[in-house]
Order: C-alpha cells, then sequence, then structure tokens
C-alpha cells in the first residue's frame, strides 16, 4: 500500500506535468481530501444505524439459527473435519459474522479457525485451509450496510438495487474459488498416488 | 420484492431480539456506537485515498491508462471506468470504498458504473490481505495455492458483474 499510494502521487504529477494541468492537479488532491471527510460523514448515520441493527441480530440469537442452517453445508464442504471439533465451530461463526457483515468480527474468528486447522497440516497448506480462505475471499454477505449507505448519500433512487447481483456475484465467485481449491487437491492427491504407486 | 427484503429483515430482527429478552433499543445505541468508531478510523484513509484518485483524475493519468486498456477490456466487455476498483479492491478495502465512493459522485450512483462498482465491492474482499493474515496465523508461509484459487474467483466476479449489471 505504501509503494501503490506514493506511485499514485507521482505519476499523476508526472502526467499532470505531461499534460500541463500541474495546478488543476494540486487543486483537484485538496479538493480528494476535503471530500473524503464530506463523504464519510454522509453516509456515517446510515452505517452507524446498521451497524446497531446488525448488532441486535448478533445479540438475539439469529446468529445460531443462521449456524444450524450452515451446518449441513459446512459438513460437505470439509468433509475430513470433525462436526464437533473446534475448527468447525469457529468455521461457521467466522461465516456468520461474514454473512451479517461484521467484517470486524469476522476475522478473529477466521485466525482462530486457521489456527485449529494448522494443528493437522505440518507447516503444509492443507486443503480445508486453502478452502476456508477461499470462502473468506469470496466476501458473501447478506446486507452489504456501508455500500447501501454510501449509495443513498450519493442520491441513489434505489439504493438495495445492487443487492441482489451481489449475492449472484458472490454465490458464483464462491464456487469457482471452492472447486479451483477442490480440482487442485484432487490433482495433488493423484500425483501421490501414482508416485507411491510406482515406488 | 426487494424493496421487502430490508423491512422484513428489521423486522425479524426486532422480534428475534423481544422474544429472547434482548433489550432492542440498547443494543442498536450500543451497536451505532461501534459504527461510529469505525467509522472514525476509517475517514483517514478516505482522505488520503480521495486525495491520490482525485489528482489521477485530474492529471489525466487515469484517462492515458484507460485508453491503453480499452481495446483489451472492451473484447471482455469490461467498462474501463471500473479498472481503479479491480486492481485496489484486492489490496486495501478502505482504499477501494474510497474508489466507490469517488465513482459513485463522479458517474451517478445509478448509473451502469456506479452499480458495477458497488456490486464489485460487495462481492469481492481484499483477497491479498486476508490471505496474508489467515496463513500468517496459521504459521504456513506456502501461499501458492490459495492465491491462484481466490484471484481466479475474483476475477470470475468481476465477469459475471459486467453480465449481471446492464
Amino acid at each position: 500500500m505504501n509503494y501503490l499510494w506514493g506511485g499514485l502521487i507521482i505519476i499523476s504529477f508526472i502526467f499532470a506535468a505531461i499534460n500541463g494541468r500541474i495546478d488543476e492537479t494540486v487543486a483537484a488532491g485538496f479538493d480528494g481530501a476535503k471530500s473524503g471527510i464530506e463523504i464519510v460523514l454522509s453516509f456515517a448515520g446510515i452505517m452507524c444505524l446498521w451497524n446497531g441493527l446488525l448488532k441486535g441480530a448478533k445479540d438475539s440469537g439469529l446468529c445460531t439459527l443462521i449456524k444450524k442452517a450452515l451446518m449441513p453445508v459446512i459438513g460437505r464442504l470439509f468433509p475430513r473435519l470433525d462436526r464437533e471439533s473446534d475448527a468447525v465451530n469457529y468455521i461457521t461463526l467466522n461465516i456468520t459474522a461474514n454473512l451479517l457483515g461484521t467484517g470486524n468480527g469476522a476475522t478473529p474468528m477466521g485466525i482462530n479457525a486457521m489456527k485449529e486447522l494448522a494443528k493437522s497440516c505440518g507447516g503444509k497448506p492443507s486443503e480445508e485451509m486453502c478452502l476456508f480462505t477461499v470462502m473468506n475471499t469470496a466476501a458473501f454477505q447478506l446486507i452489504p450496510s456501508s455500500i447501501i449507505a454510501l449509495r443513498s448519500a450519493n442520491g441513489s433512487a434505489n439504493p438495495f438495487d445492487i443487492v441482489a447481483p451481489i449475492w449472484i456475484c458472490s454465490f458464483f465467485s464462491l464456487l469457482i474459488a471452492v472447486l479451483c481449491v477442490k480440482i487442485m487437491f484432487l490433482f495433488i492427491k493423484n500425483k501421490k498416488i501414482s508416485r507411491e504407486g510406482g515406488l | 420484492m426487494s424493496s421487502y427484503i430490508i423491512p422484513l429483515f428489521i423486522c425479524i430482527i426486532i422480534f428475534a431480539c423481544i422474544k429472547n429478552r434482548v433489550p432492542v433499543y440498547d443494543t442498536v445505541v450500543a451497536g451505532a456506537e461501534e459504527g461510529l468508531v469505525m467509522i472514525g478510523k476509517i475517514i483517514p484513509t478516505m482522505v488520503v485515498i480521495l486525495t491520490a484518485v482525485s489528482m489521477l483524475r485530474a492529471s489525466g493519468a487515469l484517462e492515458a491508462a484507460e485508453s491503453m486498456l480499452h481495446p483489451l477490456l472492451d473484447k471482455m466487455g469490461v467498462p474501463p471506468e471500473i479498472v481503479p476498483m479491480v486492481l485496489l479492491r484486492p489490496v486495501s478495502g478502505s482504499g477501494a470504498f474510497g474508489i466507490l465512493a469517488d465513482n459513485l459522485a463522479a458517474y451517478g450512483a445509478d448509473s451502469r458504473i456506479g452499480r458495477l462498482t458497488s456490486v464489485i465491492m460487495g462481492s469481492t474482499e481484499t483477497t491479498f490481505y486476508t490471505i496474508a493474515v489467515y496463513f500468517s496465523a496459521a504459521g504456513v508461509k506456502d501461499v501458492k495455492r490459495a492465491i491462484p484459487c481466490a484471484v481466479i474467483g475474483d476475477l470470475a466476479c468481476v465477469v459475471i458483474a459486467c453480465i449481471l449489471v446492464k
């Protein structure tokens, strides 16, 4: 991020010099800083409200319901894990937190899940680890509250318009990533078997 | 149909709270307070990122990059305006959020570009950051299996988003 941001600024100045737009670029920079605060303030209220509602969902036990609904899927995806184990427990909590969009709550659960998974892998990335990480990078979220908040702040006629496409996109990218992991480890297993068979 | 999702969701939360004797008002207020802390944390990032993005746009660098990538993206049906989002999303969550804010203001929240960047923002994650955090937590250095799978998933997401959002 350090090089990226620094690079962006330097590239801007180089292009500004080439295009003779130095003054405009400097002005735009300060303008951007100004709008940074304005934008955050414009959606801060909506975001606080959503965060409050989601805390209600968490504290009222809605999470436990989601957990129950998730169990069969998780069992199918991680057939080698014991359903009562800590690893599975952390994985479910992590996915529930992701679904509810509490990104900050999801990460600690995810880290705990990875630590549990690491106990049985001997320093090598196991199929379960890759699968679980990929499930996190696909970011399945029921209510993308911050995006909705930002859209209504920008005068969108229907800020929830994007919810269904987000579900579909998340679902398919998750499906594709999970398939990639499954196929990759199928290949690794086959290679191992044929190598051992040759000996 | 989609306009009923949110009211329904909120009602379910309220009913679940009342049923399980959770003080709904106090809980929502406490959650909103946590949200405020989160917002305080993203303000500095937003200021710094938006400075860089608006400088890039004003200097003409963004136009140059877009026109360079244009023929390739055109074939894939990807509008060049979403390139900054696609590039920054896997690296920085708040950075991508800054780009989303910038795009919504520049092109309009209900324009195709506005909706497309919203969908990409919502359906992908800070992939590289997540992988780095999770694998280092597990004490595993070898990420060459997880990264390609995650990146393929993200790319699929962008392509599907471009097909879905017209």
